[in-house]
């Protein structure tokens, strides 16, 4: 691997001990656990650093006088500095806690495209987009008379650019939303190329960093983007907390998304007025533990080093690719892995993707069979699902092993 | 080896018994499985108030194919009101394989069971009990 001789490999063997699941058997056998981009396993670091938040310094944040309510609001704010630090952002008011990375998705498309947009106006997404970088946009579009375009991919499932000039003949391109990393296919998105077009045209961006936050470094600054989503759970983090990342003229200009606690500033019978930025943004008692752990989760990545991970995931994800071209009956959709992310999505001749992940469950290989939420991809393919590979830093070249041969037993029961 | 993949069920997912559309036919419902993206269609025709000819068509995975198949042989020759009411145990008998762990693989399995009782109840005005009321909207 020429790309990774400068960086210092991974230890995995110490890593790998450091996720309890790894202990776990499955009929005798250890997982290879090959489904981080659905969700990825939690480092001990994570778990027992929430115990201990919880054992120690659990109250609800930002309303308590008493000391146990400060350490929480710390710990809740010490994340939302890690998690600025860790994108590249000016500031933490810029730094809004969701749910996931889809109420991030909505908290633009409901707070920004529902009241910003209008007839004559394009809102444009992707063909490869998981449904929650898609669904949001073809809706509020619908809503408020505004056009719904698509950027269309290649057979290699690569964007293609040539679309856009007939995209920008609809109307006003208003807000461009797309995503780094495919989620269904692995392709690294052409993230210059769109945030130019997108600013030529005076469009607000939207980038989709769910499946490239937990793997490659991020910054929002030299990315030039307006939006950025990601969610916690694909990173080490708990479920249950996802990160919006915004612009702070833009996020002031913005109605607010959900009303209730928080998010005010002073409420009368006749007028209520807003929070400051980040509290507007989050109504109610947020995710406090999930935030910690999500700054618990950065921690961890940031000591093993995103590039290392990287580099240690483009070695698996070729190794995979390799020992894949020579499996009888496996298409491997998507670009070469040079222009992807760790994900290998294939279709077999012979079995459906649910068999075949079944088949592949008896064997203790753990992966994603179905549409990954993408289904104008899957149409885009002419499929209607296909079994999916993804790796993280706890991955092995022996787990890819396990699946190649796992996969000659499922052709062998279907043969 | 899965146990879920016995040898009669590849048997039937291979080689599928009434494979097939009737054109015209006294009866036809079509369904899928959202979380799959299974699909079935099955129409038929009735002698009196029996079913005297059935057949599917579909794709999917090899459980809901194969139950689709499996459940071909249960229908043919029965009465119209035993079908409505069939239970879903006699078709899970016949697959025959675990699949109480495995709520989503049972969905696969009972496709063809429930695109069934919609066909009946749509020409025969069969009950339609709720459990399988899901797929009338499309
Ligand atoms: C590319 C992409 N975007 C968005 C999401 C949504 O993330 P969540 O389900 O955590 O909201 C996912 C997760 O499946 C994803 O892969």
């Amino acid at each position: 691997m020429s790309s990774i001789t400068s960086i210092s490999a991974l230890d995995v063997p110490r890593i790998k001990s450091d996720f309890p699941v790894f202990e776990e058997r499955f009929d005798g056998r250890e997982l290879a656990y090959l489904d981080s981009a659905n969700s990825s396993q939690k480092p001990r670091q994570v778990l027992e650093g929430l115990t201990e938040f919880y054992e120690h310094s659990y109250a609800n944040v930002h309303r308590a006088v008493y000391e146990l309510g400060e350490r929480a609001t710390a710990g809740y704010e010490g994340a939302r500095e890690k998690t600025r630090a860790f994108l590249g952002a000016d500031s933490t008011r810029e730094i809004i806690f969701t749910r996931n990375g889809t109420e991030a998705l909505n908290l633009v498309a409901h707070a920004w495209g529902l009241n910003e947009l209008g007839p004559g106006d394009v809102v444009v997404s992707t063909v490869l987009e998981h449904h929650s970088n898609f669904v949001p946009w073809q809706y509020v579009a619908e809503r408020t008379g505004a056009e719904f375009a698509v950027i269309g991919a290649d057979g290699n499932g690569e964007l293609d650019l040539e679309q856009l000039d007939a995209i920008a003949g609809r109307g006003r391109v208003r807000l461009v939303a797309f995503g780094l990393i495919s989620n269904s296919i692995g392709s690294v998105n052409p993230v210059e190329a769109l945030i130019g077009w997108a600013r030529e045209h005076g469009a607000v961006t939207v980038v989709d960093a769910c499946q490239a936050a937990p793997h490659r470094t991020l910054d929002v600054a030299s990315l030039g983007v307006d939006f950025l989503a990601l969610t916690g759970h694909k990173m080490l983090a708990p479920s249950g907390i996802g990160v919006l990342w915004g612009r702070q003229a833009l996020l002031n200009s913005m109605e607010p998304f959900n009303l209730g606690g928080e998010m005010i500033r002073s409420v009368t019978i006749e007028e209520t007025t807003w929070n400051e930025l980040p509290n507007k943004f989050e109504a109610g008692t947020p995710p406090i533990a999930q935030a910690y752990g999500l700054g618990l989760a950065i921690d961890y990545l940031t000591r093993v080093g995103l590039e290392r991970i990287e580099a240690h995931e483009h070695d698996l994800t070729t190794y995979a690719m390799e020992r894949l071209a020579g499996a009888d009956g496996v298409s491997v959709l998507g670009p070469p892995a040079e222009r992807r992310g760790g994900i290998v999505s294939f279709t077999l001749d012979s079995a459906h993707p649910h068999d075949v992940a079944q088949i592949l469950d008896s064997h203790g290989v753990a992966v994603r069979a179905g549409h990954h939420c993408t289904q104008p991809a899957m149409d885009h393919f002419g499929i209607s699902a296909t079994t999916r590979a993804s790796f993280y830093l706890y991955n092995t070249r022996t787990d890819v092993d396990r699946l190649v041969e796992a996969l000659a037993d499922v052709r062998a029961t279907f043969a | 080896m899965s146990d879920l993949y016995r040898e009669l069920i590849l048997d039937h997912y291979k080689n599928p018994r009434n494979h097939g559309e009737l054109d015209p036919c006294d009866a036809h419902a079509q369904g899928q499985n959202p979380l799959c993206g299974d699909d079935i269609a099955i129409s038929m025709n009735f002698s009196g108030d029996d079913v005297s000819e059935v057949r599917f068509t579909g794709r999917g995975c090899a459980i809901s194919q194969a139950a689709a198949s499996m459940l071909m042989e249960l229908v043919e020759g029965r009465s119209v009101t035993e079908l409505a009411e069939l239970p879903k145990e006699e078709l899970l008998d016949e697959i025959g394989v675990p699949l109480e762990k495995n709520p989503a693989r049972l969905k696969c399995a009972l496709l063809s069971l429930g695109v069934l009782k919609l066909a009946l109840h749509r020409a025969k005005g069969t009950p339609l009990p709720e459990e399988w009321a899901g797929f009338e909207e499309r």
